[in-house]
């Protein structure tokens, strides 16, 4: 080859691997958080099974006992063993917090690459709608959703992704708007490529990275969000085992000194999302070293 | 180098080396440099990217990033070591004894403090002056470096001020405290080459009135040899020449230096000239345009033909109509404005002017990626301007015209490889259809513009600057296309990288019977590939011609400033 | 730049506030006609009869068509009518007025404690990276916007009120024992130090503290996390290091070049804090029986109170988009950049 020698002995493909363990390595938060996330994948997957007791069974005898070996985080005011509950509950929460980010990753990727790419009037449409969301208070907006829409667990969930919809527009939307002039977009309409295939082929693959950051960060907000709804009473019913609902019942009992029903499903919810956020945190070091903090 | 330089050297480096540490461990950028700076001298340190040389100053002034280190060597200032110097010492140090001028000069200055202000601050820190005293001083400045109404431009915010002005408040800054040294770091990269003459002389100028030394950083020779007194070149962190900038120029050293002369485009030279000594192609004769119906002389049809072509762009809406005025502010700016011109088949004609000259805008109407305002394309005789651009990638005229792309880095999508981004257009409209088929012409492609098979299934990001433009020419290739738009292709490569794919593009031309159009703000490196030359300003053309005539008797006095402008080399030894 | 250009600047920023006010206004309309079935029965309530749901629709204008209803809601609106409620049989606008106080005096209470410490703090872990406050920064940032404020709220009141016996039992912005004072600014502290009560206060400001500190710990994470994250940007740019090599000292370039500097992106995503802040109220609210606008809406959505519900949506919206149009405007004031234009 006639280029300097130097100039050709770059890294291979094996590199993108190397480089993410190295920099899981440099960080080995993100190992323990990659092993919390494996156990709260197993709970929500089997916990149904590994429950020791059933979590709707009520037992007026053993009503509100502190931690035993035999009920570990204790009973509540039924009777109920709250370990089985917060265990059970693990799949109801993640489902909820795993399908409105979904929805909102895949509704907001359309509407922001799209918008980005064309601008003109399907952008001003995007942003204004985006804008009118944004300009609620986030929370409230799904509190009055929920409430206009019906309470039920389906209504939290569209009501999570609604709120979170302006996240990934705006994220997709910088993405496709920074590289509509680029020199591949131009060089791809010259090999000719149509606007949808441009959008779906050569930008939205390179919005990806960003939006898997912003979904893995989301994902802890989100649980917080519907946990939240539940706690003011909004979706998920007793006697249904749910975090929020658990330590909302759990509150009335804190002033007393009963502080098991609040602290083991609150504190379960704390754990996930704070997994969840570190496992946020990992995945952006690796695709944007840059915007390390 | 005069006797008393080298005996009471200002700044002495001895044996500097800069460590820093990465993700990837441990990286020397700088090994054992050596250098000395005499009182009143103007030294240019001249390397390629990635030479170490920007590293070195930064040392110097120990401006290094945190996970930078000097790991060995000794650097002193008029007796004080500065690498043991503690922080106040340097801070004394830097802006009063040495100061530094950067390139970006806009990012350089704050942005959100009014210029005057920053170089006042820049007084009081050193105790020149204050209060009232220290704005005065900040206007004196302003005006020593030449701008005009230096009352009015200290309340200046840097985004008010054109890129030579914020370099020219940049320098003021510098000098505020009449430090004995100045370190220019590639002060006018960016910069169109009339406002990098302007900046530097006045850099000289000044320096020169004060009796300063300048150590002035540079990967352009010919900058070099016009402004400096010696020359050290670097490469890869070493200096591998040092010597007195006429003695470096009429016996090159080292083999690096003499293939960094030899690719460094000067007036008279030829194009095989630039290659390495040893190239194979070196020998070979210059490529020849292959003319098939004779040039404009021998008449015949255009490949293409431009006629009053004009772009405007409206000037930004308001956003909300009941507020806006009644009549617009700003008049609609015409980037280009009526031009034509004709291109003959088999020529190479370049397109020449300054940043914002409507250069690129013209080559985007060409290629119909933008739409004009008004005037005709006519391509092999069909007005393809008639066609929306938004529906011409499905025009049967879409695979004759191609382009390269001025940044091979921004002009390849990240997540495709190479095999994917010559494919790409072959997939869609090279008629071919099939993975064997698609990948078999790709590696064709790759053959043709010398672009191994094996790096095939690389990422951009894995491949050099050289390697990342021949797949973006490839790319160009595929359609077999009969008129190509070269946008700056070899701006953003080292000059050895250009010489290399200068040689390539000229071979190809004369290989496949191509048309050119060359698109670029350098008239030496247009004259090395284009029989006709366009000069642009302001949207206007304001010559054309044959390249020899049009260089050797300019008609305009802008083409005149432009070629005066251009830094060049000695023409020595080759 | 002359006070004219900064003025009109001013002014348009306001004019653009007006169509996200529009959008606003309309997105809680049509949140109040989603209701599945009658709205009518829904705002009449659970133990209305036929005649008071026909009256509800007759003044709600819901047997007229969409757009029509629409005016009607805006002329209501207009003259401050949002309806009744019928767990207090009150009208809303009343209701919400009395409770504003008691939620703004929280909320603006934590912001700005969080902000006294956040931002320094930030500044701090920029200014030392790799170093202890650095990594304990880092650690907060993660840590802190996992916490469930409700949650946090709960735990803090274990701790102070049932295990120490430091804080008031949760009962409200002040003890029975005391007499609340004269309303001047309607925040129970401020308006008994006014009337030179400081006994009040203090006993005002021990209610308030466990749920002021719930929330500041809630918006510190997100605050230090961007000051750090706009300070480290700052130091990296290009004009930090032309300060640095004409000499100025590590106060001045740390002080005046990067600080002013950070604090643009700053202001600029405060907005986001403001809506976590918002909605997080009204969690807090709950835990501590706080008799805000925030508990006073989850008290009408467990009894199906909707004029309620959507007065308190609304009013938190409108309360939202002048918040966020004070950051625009302060943004216009300090940075030169912006154009009038932008």
């Amino acid at each position: 080859m006639d280029e300097p020698a130097a100039e050709t002995a770059l890294p291979s493909n094996a590199g993108f691997a190397r480089r993410s363990l190295y920099i899981l390595s440099a960080n080995p938060v993100s190992f323990v958080a990659l092993g919390g996330f494996g156990l709260i994948v197993l709970a929500a997957v089997f916990g149904p099974w590994l429950a020791p007791y059933d979590p709707l069974l009520t037992d007026a005898a053993i009503a509100l006992q502190a931690p035993t070996a035999a009920h570990w985080f204790g009973t509540d005011q039924l009777g109920r063993d709250v370990f089985s509950r917060v265990l059970v509950a693990t799949r109801l929460d993640l489902t909820i917090s795993v399908l409105a980010v979904a929805l909102s990753f895949v509704v907001g990727a359309g509407i922001g690459t799209m918008a980005g790419y064309y601008g003109g009037r399907a952008d001003r449409i995007a942003s204004r709608v985006v804008d009118t969301i944004m300009a609620f208070p986030l929370f409230v907006l799904a509190m009055g959703i929920v409430a206009a829409m019906g309470n039920s667990v389906e209504n939290i969930i569209y009501a999570t992704a609604i709120i979170n919809v302006p996240f990934y527009a705006r994220v997709a939307r910088a993405e496709a708007n920074i590289r509509r002039n680029a020199g591949f977009v131009q060089a791809a309409k010259l090999s000719g490529n149509s606007g949808m295939r441009i959008v779906g082929m050569h930008l939205f693959p390179n919005a990806l990275p960003p939006m898997a950051v912003q979904a893995s960060l989301n994902l802890g907000w989100a649980i917080l969000n519907a946990a939240g709804l539940s706690f003011i009473g909004l979706g998920v019913k007793p006697p249904t085992p749910e975090w929020g609902i658990m330590v909302a019942e759990g509150a009335n009992f804190i002033v007393s000194g009963e502080w098991w029903l609040a602290l083991f499903p609150g504190g379960a919810l704390m754990i996930t999302v704070f997994t969840f956020n570190l496992m946020g945190d990992a995945l952006r070091d690796i695709v944007d070293p840059r915007k390390r903090t | 180098m005069t006797a008393a330089a080298a005996q009471h050297p200002l700044v002495a480096v001895d044996g500097l080396t800069v460590e820093f540490t990465t993700r990837d461990g441990i990286v020397t950028a700088v090994s054992d440099v050596s250098f000395s700076l005499a009182p009143g001298e103007t030294l240019g340190i001249v390397g390629e990217s990635g030479s170490g040389k920007s590293v070195t100053s930064y040392a110097l002034m120990r401006i290094l990033d945190d996970n930078g280190r000097v790991a060995a060597g000794d650097i002193s200032y008029s007796g004080v070591d500065l690498v043991a110097a503690d922080d106040k010492t340097m801070r004394a140090i830097r802006g009063r004894e040495i100061s530094m001028i950067f390139q970006n000069p806009r990012s350089a200055l704050n942005p959100i403090r009014k210029v005057g202000d920053q170089i006042a601050d820049v007084l009081r820190q050193h105790g020149m002056a204050a209060g009232v005293e220290a704005r005065r001083r900040a206007v004196a400045l302003l005006e020593t470096v030449r701008i005009q109404q230096p009352e009015a431009r200290y309340h200046a915010y840097p985004h008010e001020l054109s890129g030579g002005m914020c370099q020219r408040v940049v320098i003021a800054l510098a000098l505020a405290c009449e430090p004995r040294v100045l370190i220019a770091d590639e002060p006018t990269t960016g910069l169109d080459v009339t406002t990098q003459k302007t900046i530097l002389d006045l850099v000289r100028d000044l320096a020169g009135e004060r009796g300063m030394s300048m150590a002035l950083i540079t990967h352009d020779l010919g900058l070099a040899a016009e402004y400096c007194d010696r020359l050290i070149v670097m490469k890869a962190g070493k200096v591998v020449e040092a010597a007195s900038t006429e003695a470096l120029f009429n016996n090159p050293q080292h083999a690096y230096t003499r293939a960094l002369i030899r690719a460094t485009p000067r007036r008279g030279a030829r194009l095989r000239s630039l290659l390495p000594e040893n190239d194979p192609r070196r020998g070979q004769p210059q490529p020849e345009a292959n003319l098939r119906q004779g040039d404009s002389a021998a008449g015949g049809q255009p490949l293409v033909s431009v006629k009053e072509l004009v772009k405007s762009f409206a000037p930004a809406a308001s956003g909300l109509p009941f507020l806006k005025p009644k009549a617009p502010a700003t008049p609609a700016v015409r980037a280009v404005d009526a031009i034509s011109f004709d291109i003959w088949p088999g020529e190479s004609v370049g397109l020449v002017g300054e940043s914002g000259c409507g250069k690129s805008t013209t080559s985007l109407m060409l290629m119909r990626l933008l739409d004009p305002t008004s005037g005709s394309i006519l391509f092999e005789g069909e007005d393809i301007a008639a066609t929306p651009s938004g529906r011409f990638p499905k025009h049967p005229m879409r695979s004759k015209l191609q382009m390269v792309f001025q940044d091979p880095t921004d002009s390849l999508n990240p997540r495709f490889t190479a095999q994917q981004c010559i494919a790409d257009p072959v997939a869609r409209l090279g008629g071919l259809s099939g993975r064997k088929a698609i990948a078999d012409r790709a590696a064709e492609l790759a053959d043709m513009v010398r672009f191994p098979r094996g790096l095939l299934d690389r990422f951009p990001h894995q491949l050099s600057g050289g390697q990342k433009a021949r797949v973006g020419i490839a790319r160009a290739l595929a359609l077999r296309p009969s008129f190509l738009v070269l946008d700056e292709p070899t701006a953003a490569l080292d000059v050895s990288v250009q010489a290399v794919v200068l040689n390539l593009l000229a071979d190809l031309r004369s290989e496949l019977g191509l048309t050119y159009l060359f698109v670029s703000h350098d008239l030496t490196v247009v004259r090395l590939l284009c029989e006709r030359v366009i000069v642009m300003r302001a949207g206007k053309i304001i010559e054309q011609g044959r390249t020899d005539d049009v260089m050797d008797n300019p008609q305009s006095d802008y083409t005149a400033t432009l070629l005066a402008a251009s830094p060049q080399p000695p023409a020595a030894l080759l | 730049m002359g006070g004219f250009v900064r003025g009109r600047m001013i002014a348009r920023r306001i004019i653009q506030a007006l169509p996200v006010l529009f959008g606003v206004v309309l997105v809680t309309f049509l949140l109040t006609r989603a209701l599945p079935g009658d709205p009518a029965a829904y705002f009449a309530g659970p133990a209305a009869d036929a005649k008071s749901i026909a009256q509800i629709r007759e003044s709600l204008g819901l047997d007229r068509p969409l757009p029509e209803q629409f005016w009607l809601y805006l002329k209501d609106l207009a003259t401050g009518d949002l309806g009744v409620s019928i767990s207090t049989g009150q009208p809303v606008m009343a209701e919400l007025a009395r409770r504003l106080p008691a939620s703004l005096e929280l909320t603006l209470g934590a912001l700005l404690i969080s902000l006294a410490i956040a931002v320094p703090m930030g500044v701090l872990a920029a200014t030392r990276p790799g170093r202890p406050i650095d990594h304990f920064c880092r650690i907060l940032a993660t840590a802190g916007v996992s916490l469930p404020t409700f949650f946090t709220g709960l735990a803090l009141l274990f701790i102070f009120y049932y295990l120490l016996g430091w804080a008031p039992a949760p009962i409200g912005r002040l003890d029975f024992a005391y007499l609340p004072p004269d309303p001047v600014t309607g925040f129970y502290v401020i308006d008994a130090l006014l009337a030179g009560d400081t006994e009040t206060a203090v006993a005002a400001f021990s209610q308030l503290i466990l749920p002021m500190a719930t929330l500041a710990l809630f918006t510190l994470a997100p605050i230090t996390r961007m000051t750090r994250g706009a300070m480290l940007q700052a130091l990296g740019s290009d004009f930090i290091r032309t300060a640095k090599a004409a000499g100025l000292s590590r106060r001045k370039i740390i002080g005046r070049y990067a600080f002013q500097n950070a604090m643009l992106p700053v202001v600029t995503t405060l907005g986001m804090v403001f809506s976590f802040t918002l909605g997080a109220n009204v969690l807090v609210e709950k835990v501590f029986a706080w008799p805000g606008i925030g508990s006073f809406a989850v008290e009408a959505l467990v009894v199906s109170d909707y004029a309620a519900v959507q007065g308190f949506v609304l009013s938190m919206a409108l309360l939202f988009v002048c918040l966020n149009l004070a950051i625009d405007i302060l943004y216009t004031l300090i940075d030169p950049r912006v154009s009038i234009d932008g």
